[in-house]
């Protein structure tokens, strides 16, 4: 059951052949059974899922049913949600209970789907392992060795060891992306401002955008369907008609234009994610898709522009922890300045006050032309080179990561090899494009491999129907970790 | 060595909306401590910030107002820095693109008219307020104000005396208050002036090193507080010392500024976009929309005055001081059409009651259409000066309409040729001695048969009419 997708977990719901209780039971009992070793929560709370369920319960037997009515779901606990712990990962708000929901959480709830809990992530979703938790790291389904990726590793593992059908995730730079790509689900990060960021804890306000994590296109189409929306809390919010992302899934795929950016096959890519893409590729030529060579050349800027611009806003979205109203507050402190001192050094971990300390410095007086506004300037170019690329190409393709999962502990000494493993999700969050994994393969060691597909805006259906027709082909996303119960 | 005091201005004026910039929360003021701060007011994980089109609309007003550019697309930049009732540790405000920029305004400074330039005007929040008494060694923070809407409005360096930044303060409370962006009420901080001032040798065209002056909240503190600066800054110069650029304070019981921070201690702000804000952006349509919906402004009531009650200058600008004012003076010189007459009540004997009763016009208890009405009857001969003000009382102490206190009181003026004629022959007839004085050319006997015939009348006697009746007879 626990592999059974979305469309299948509402039939039998509807059908009565099992409850909504009894359906986040049966995820609650493998988190029981799996959390321990794989750290993807950061708090699961049976009575309250198993209530909720109860509650989606009574919609089904009164008829009330939407699509996904029933469904549980896990939540990073980067979304405020209300009577829930809220960390973010951080010590920071270890003690922080949020008193509201999250737009997202707010439209899961009207959808009728129980939370399963809240997942584990990098802190303040500063990180692409899942190991700067201040709950510790997530380890990888595939092999327990192995990071799951980041910042939404908890959300990934969790639905890659099948803990949970679905998940929420966040994606500045990767976050959704990268994880789903080394854990072999499937994950979506939709355009800039189709999902409310109203109560989704700010890392770099310009960039982040929430999307679903699961394991198909489908079951993501499905998710999207819920969470997108135009939100008058969030001005960065678009008003625009609401869609439905699964009308163009079984759409055949004669004529599409797949755009290959020879950037992304160039030096730095593992040659089995390589291969895995090509295959990809192969795979869809069959299906009618006909490729077309494309450039981004300024994408290799894209890491340098991020690691300017991302600190820049966090530096300021993270000023708001300063241990006056919530969160973490030292313990001992002589005065104001020793109390602010004090609780953010204590608060946050090495990478959050890394960036803020990236951030303080490229928006300091001297240095704000040279960093902040010429990475705004670049950021224009790569979003010229996207709109440029949309002129001979319907979407783009290209490996997720530039290799697979990579050993707890081999990266976290090095920040910029680390940076390095969003090289291929960054440019699509700068240029606020819609973007996606999903599994195409397996490495010699058997750990996934990811494929991406960048859309232009608001092509989220188009992606989908790439994807969801890749899946119907090949059988990739429906292998499950071995070795877990 | 003579001076040249250099003054300009930034004014925080507190935007008469009913709810926050960011926020739907309520800006009434005194409301018990934190109950009108929001999830996003005290910046909760995860809140954002939602544009109030009040608060762009009020600064809309004020542009066009002052004749400034309206910059059709103005952004809101983040200021950071942390203390504890500024919650986001950042404040949103508007730096490269605010939404006003340019304008003037006129003052009158001793009888001469002067237009001050104006740099620039933006929209930002209110930071909440520390509250450092009764909290045993701690502070309490109390954040309803916080996210309350501003515009601080700069002025160019233009004034060149305390008499003159005084003068633009009141021109600037008139307008804001007329164009009704603002309660203008200094106590609450509805309106806190900054005064940037520094010296220079006359004739020097670089201006001095600037000392700021914070917070001043009476038009009399920013009178005083720029006094004791210019003298403290040409002793200082004179004593061969140098004016550091620093931040300072006004003590209104020792009359002295004390430093707050020097440059040093500046703050780098590290001003960015806020990028949870799209930029502002004005259309057409909206603003001529508002542009219809303002009301007359004070320099152009001033100017129609003139032309249409015949009012001179220096009482157009007195009674253009307020809208209420202004609107007072019109109904009650429309009610009488005597523009002249009415403007010498609303500033003579009107004023001095509310003076006295330390009453605003609003809360006048004589209505502008009574005061019209009293001096209608004046005009047709009905009251003398002397009795209207006997009328004048009975409006103030709610005693009824004028012509019914008029008649209640007796107060009609004797204007009847033959009863008047009876009273004067009686006087006359009582007074020889006076009308002997008259013959022999002493004119203050003349005066003193007036006064008897006026205290026969019960003071009732319409002086004009005693007055030539009294010269007929004795000549």
């Amino acid at each position: 059951m626990s592999d059974a997708s979305l469309s299948t977990l509402a039939a039998q719901l509807a059908a009565k052949q099992v409850s909504s209780r009894e359906l986040a039971q049966v995820y609650l009992d493998r988190i029981a059974a799996l959390n321990p070793a794989i750290n993807a929560f950061i708090t699961v709370d049976p009575d309250k899922t198993l209530l909720e369920a109860a509650g989606a319960d009574v919609r089904i037997a009164a008829g009330n049913a939407g699509p996904l009515t029933g469904i549980p779901v896990a939540h990073k606990d980067i979304f405020c949600t209300d009577g829930w712990l809220t960390t973010c990962g951080s010590k920071m708000l270890s003690n922080f209970v949020a008193p509201y929901d999250a737009t997202v959480i707010e439209r899961f709830k009207a959808a009728g789907m129980p939370s399963l809990g809240k997942t584990n992530m990098d802190e303040f979703a500063m990180g692409s392992s899942n190991e700067t938790s201040y709950f510790g790291a997530v380890k990888n389904p595939w092999n327990l060795a192995y990071v799951p990726g980041g910042s939404s590793g908890g959300a990934a593992a969790c639905v890659a060891a099948r803990m949970a059908p679905a998940a929420t995730g966040t994606d500045t730079g990767g976050s959704i992306r990268q994880p789903a790509a080394l854990t072999g689900i499937t994950g979506l990060k939709p355009t800039y401002g189709l999902v409310s960021r109203y109560g989704m804890i700010a890392f770099a306000s310009s960039l982040d955008q929430a999307g679903p994590m699961a394991l198909s296109a489908e079951d993501c189409a499905l998710l999207l369907n819920a969470m997108t929306g135009f939100d008058p809390r969030d001005s960065t919010s678009l008003e625009r008609e609401k869609e439905d992302y699964t009308r163009d899934l079984e759409k055949p795929l004669a004529g599409l234009r797949v755009g290959l950016p020879r950037e992304f096959f160039a030096e730095g890519l593992n040659n089995e994610v390589a291969a895995a893409v090509e295959a990809a590729v192969a795979e869809l030529k069959k299906l009618g898709a006909t490729p077309v060579e494309i450039s981004l050349a300024n994408s290799k800027l894209a890491i340098p522009v991020y690691y300017v611009l991302a600190p820049a806003e966090a530096s300021s979205n993270l000023s708001r922890f300063d241990g006056v109203r919530y969160g973490y507050r030292a313990p001992d402190y002589a005065n104001l300045d020793d109390m602010y001192c004090k609780t953010r050094a204590q608060g946050f971990g090495a990478e959050v006050k890394r960036r803020i300390l990236i951030g303080a410095y490229v928006l300091s007086h001297g240095y704000y032309d040279a960093y902040y506004l010429q990475a705004q300037k670049i950021r224009r170019l790569i979003a010229d080179d996207f709109s440029e690329a949309f002129k001979t190409c319907d979407v783009i393709l290209g490996p997720t990561a530039p290799g697979t999962a990579f050993k707890l502990g081999e990266k976290s000494d090095d920040p910029v090899e680390m940076y390095l493993n969003d090289l291929y999700t960054i440019p699509a969050n700068l240029a606020g494009l819609p973007g996606m994994s999903l599994p195409c393969g397996f490495d010699a060691k058997g750990l996934p491999i990811g494929l991406q597909l960048v859309g232009n805006y608001f092509s989220e259906a188009k992606m989908l129907n790439v994807a969801h027709q890749y899946q119907r082909a090949t059988n990739w996303h429906a292998h499950a970790p071995e070795g877990l119960k | 060595m003579k001076w040249e005091t250099v003054i300009g201005l930034e004014v925080h004026t507190q935007l008469a909306t009913k709810s926050k910039i960011f926020s739907g929360s309520s800006t009434a003021f005194g409301a018990a401590p934190n109950t009108q701060a929001s999830a996003v007011d005290i910046a909760l994980p995860g809140v954002l910030p939602v544009l109030n089109r009040g608060a762009v609309e009020c600064a809309i007003k004020f542009g066009l107002a002052i004749g400034a550019t309206l910059n059709r697309v103005n952004v809101f930049d983040r200021k950071n820095y942390f203390y504890p009732d500024l919650p986001k540790g950042y404040q949103i405000s508007q730096l490269a693109k605010p939404i006003v920029e340019g304008g003037a305004l006129k003052i009158i400074v001793e009888g001469e008219e002067k237009t001050v330039n104006l740099t620039r005007a933006h929209m930002e929040e209110d930071a909440g307020k520390s509250l450092h008494e009764d909290f045993h060694g701690m502070t309490g923070i109390d954040l309803n104000r916080a996210g309350t809407p501003l515009l601080e409005i700069v002025s160019e360096p233009e004034m060149r005396s305390s008499a003159e930044a005084v003068a633009y303060a009141r021109a600037l409370h008139t307008l804001v208050t007329w164009i009704g962006i603002c309660d203008g009420n200094m106590q609450e901080g509805s309106f806190r002036v900054d005064a940037n001032v520094s010296v220079r040798p006359v004739g020097q065209a670089e201006f001095g090193t600037r000392r700021e002056i914070k917070n001043l909240n009476s038009f009399k503190f920013l009178q005083q507080a720029i006094d004791y600066e210019v003298r403290w800054q040409i002793e200082t110069l004179e004593d061969g010392g140098r004016i550091e650029q620093a931040t300072v304070l006004f003590d209104p019981d020792s009359g002295e500024t004390r430093m707050m921070r020097s440059k040093e201690d500046a703050h780098d702000y590290r001003y960015f976009p806020d990028p949870d804000l799209l930029p502002v952006k004005l259309d057409e349509d909206w603003i001529e929309r508002v542009r219809a919906a303002l009301p007359e402004l004070p320099v152009a009531m001033q100017a129609r005055f003139q032309a249409e009650y015949g009012v001179s200058a220096y009482d157009a600008a007195v009674l253009t001081g307020s809208r209420a004012l202004a609107d007072y003076f019109e109904t009650a010189a429309r009610a009488c059409g005597q523009g002249k007459l009415a403007a010498n009540w609303v500033m003579g004997e009107l004023s001095a009651a509310l003076n006295k009763a330390e009453l605003g016009i609003a809360s006048s208890p004589v209505s502008a259409a009574q005061l019209g009405a009293l001096i209608a009857r004046i005009q047709d001969g009905t009251l003398s000066g002397k009795l209207a003000k006997q009328v004048f009382e009975g409006l103030w102490e709610g005693a009824g309409e004028v012509d019914a206190i008029i008649e209640a009181r007796g107060l009609k003026q004797m204007s009847d040729a033959g009863e008047l004629e009876k009273i004067v022959d009686e006087v006359l007839a009582a007074n020889p001695k006076s009308v002997e004085e008259f013959r022999a050319g002493k004119d203050k006997a003349f005066n003193a048969l007036i006064g008897q015939v006026m205290k026969a009348s019960k003071g009732k006697a319409n002086p004009a009419q005693v007055n030539d009746l009294l010269k007929t007879r004795l000549q």
